[in-house]
């Protein structure tokens, strides 16, 4: 269970506005690269998700470039978990490798607003709104994604589990 | 099946394959550059393993950062040539060796049809134009390709866009792309590949079609792909002679959807700020004054665009006030240039003509903007941020806009310039 506060955000935010590159070649300090998140769009954002935050998003989220030091970015903010209408895939990978949690969920922009508190279970793709009294669903993970998750990202889940 | 799904299905060693499934795919060629690079080693590090699953498949690229501009990025140039010391990787391209690491992929014949390719870095999906499946991935997943030399995919779903017609005079594959991604929008590809298609693209030189695979991924796709022909293999042969296979659409392969183009009236095109897919024919944003033009990026850093580009500026200036910056994609095209003469006519059109490098269009090495500022771009991205200020505005079009709007100071139909 994932428990947080939502921060939210549109349509299409990209790898750029996520992390600006300039910041990619200065350090690969996941803490420092976290203070520079979201600066583009929401230059208060670090403060925010500090302790723990669920950001809540529409279309495409973390489309754009490959820089994986986004989703790192984000989790080292604070982020416990990212639900958005839908993701662009390199993110979405690259969320799931590092142990972020993704989830798609079809409506959820329409159904939550800045500040609600939500509840995630990752299990039964259940996301419980309770600001608003709510329940949403949305699509499950697979299970080897679940297990990779569960080890905490890619690498611990090669590292458990030996390499194929 | 479509070519799409014949490749996956042969790297992972299946008879057949569906859109949705999940395959466990091997890994013919893996790249990674400067930038992402660094992070993709440390990662792989962390796996544990001493040697990466194939040094003969991993190709090394500088060219985000290049030359360094500081401290740190040497330093992360030098992590990259330890690692390539370290595992005796052979195909690595310094600096001074190679270019835009999309460029120098196929140039050194590191592309081949039938294969799958993945890069740390999104427009990987630029090799679809020789017949190959490319994607870009993440720090993570290459750490582990480089492990295991294996990736798990989902097959797409394909849409094809087929384009028929020819261009009219000036009108580029760049604007056909931006025409595209301003019809399907920036999600309208997503977790899909596109696979280009018709008279238009049969027509089109390789040089086209690498700028209409390169910007897939600004519809959001997984990739972008041509069925190989002639024109492939033409350009293949010259660069590499190891084997490959190439993969023919069935007769009865399926796709999501068929989408047509006719491209016949089709005027040029360009992205407005701040989302590629806000696009508008040239006429509509005419006159909006600019203070850079940049050519150059692995969309229009090639020969084709830089001859196009030329014949523009031939004998005209670039306009006081505006800095124009020309950065060939690769020390080939960028020798090429030289020898036809191109990089005199931008040198005496008042142009800079820089080393061959990502440049201005990763708006962190060189060409930042400052808050304000605009500037027409032939490379791929407007975003927010995307080549400097947050505050400064990038519209995206082909090299001939490009060249015409340097000279006129605003934002030109080339036309307007008839050669
Ligand atoms: S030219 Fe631009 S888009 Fe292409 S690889 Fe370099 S930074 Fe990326």
């Amino acid at each position: 269970m994932i428990s947080g506060k939502a921060i939210k955000y549109g349509n299409n935010v990209n790898t750029d506005v996520i992390l600006p590159g300039k910041y990619l070649i200065l350090t690969l300090d996941p803490m420092e690269l976290a203070k520079h998140a979201m600066e583009g769009l929401d230059p208060l954002f670090f403060r925010k998700a500090q302790g723990g935050a669920i950001i809540v998003a529409g279309r495409n989220f973390g489309c754009g470039s490959s820089r994986e030091e986004a989703p790192l970015a984000l989790k080292h903010a604070g982020v416990s978990c990212v639900l958005a209408e839908s993701f662009a895939r390199i993110f979405y990978r690259n969320a799931i490798n590092l142990g972020l949690p993704v989830l798609e969920c079809s409506g959820v922009s329409g159904k939550v607003e800045d500040g609600d508190e939500l509840v995630v279970n990752l299990g039964t793709g259940t996301i419980k709104n309770r600001s608003k009294n709510l329940t949403l669903r949305a699509t499950q993970l697979p299970e080897f994604v679940m297990e990779i998750l569960g080890d905490g990202g890619l690498i611990e889940h090669l590292r458990k589990r030996g390499l194929k | 099946m479509n070519i799409t799904e014949k490749i996956l299905a042969k790297a992972s060693g299946k008879k057949e394959v569906s859109p949705e499934e999940i395959v466990e795919a091997k890994v013919d060629v893996a790249m990674v550059h400067d930038l992402t690079g660094p992070l993709s080693v440390e990662t792989f590090r962390k796996i544990g393993v001493e040697k990466v699953w194939d040094n003969q498949r991993i190709v090394v690229i500088f060219d985000h950062l290049v030359p360094a501009n500081s401290e740190r990025s040497a330093q992360l140039h030098s992590i990259m040539r330890e690692f390539v010391i370290e595992q005796k990787i052979e195909n690595f391209y310094d600096i001074g060796r190679g270019g835009v690491c999309h460029q120098v992929m196929p140039e050194k014949g590191h592309v081949r049809p039938g294969e799958l390719i993945v890069g740390a870095d999104s427009h990987t999906c630029t090799y679809g134009a020789f017949g190959a499946f490319a994607t870009g991935i993440g720090a993570t997943d290459m750490a582990a390709v480089f492990a295991t030399g294996a990736l798990w995919l989902k097959v797409p779903n394909v849409i094809k866009v087929n384009a028929e017609g020819r261009f009219q005079r000036y009108v580029t594959p760049k604007d056909l792309i931006l025409n595209i991604i301003g019809e399907i929008k920036a999600d309208g590809a997503i977790y899909k590949g596109i696979e280009f298609a018709g008279s238009t693209i049969r027509n089109m030189s390789i040089d086209g079609r690498m700028t209409m695979c390169n910007m897939a991924i600004e519809a959001s796709a997984k990739t972008g792909i041509v069925e190989p022909d002639e024109t492939t293999l033409n350009y293949i042969k010259e660069r590499t002679n190891k084997p490959f296979q190439i993969f023919k659409n069935d007769p009865a392969a399926t796709y999501e959807k068929i989408l047509n183009f006719d491209i016949t009236n089709m005027e040029l095109q360009v992205s407005c700020p701040h989302s590629v897919d806000n696009v508008k024919p040239v006429s509509e944003v005419a006159e909006v004054s600019i203070d850079q033009a940049f050519l150059g990026s692995c969309t229009n850093g090639r020969l084709e665009d830089l001859r196009l580009a030329a014949s523009f500026l031939k004998g005209k200036k670039v306009k006081n006030g505006v800095r124009m910056i020309v950065a060939p994609a690769s020390q080939e095209v960028y020798l090429q240039a030289l020898q036809e003469g191109l990089l005199e006519i931008f040198l005496k059109a008042g142009a800079i003509v820089g080393n061959p490098t990502c440049g201005p269009c990763l708006g962190g090495h060189l060409g930042l903007l400052a808050p304000g500022e605009v500037c027409i771009s032939s490379s791929n991205r407007n975003f927010v941020g995307r080549m400097g200020s947050p505050k400064a505005h990038v519209y995206l079009a082909s090299p001939s806009t490009v060249a015409a709007s340097a000279v006129t100071g605003k934002i030109t139909d080339p036309r307007a310039l008839e050669v």
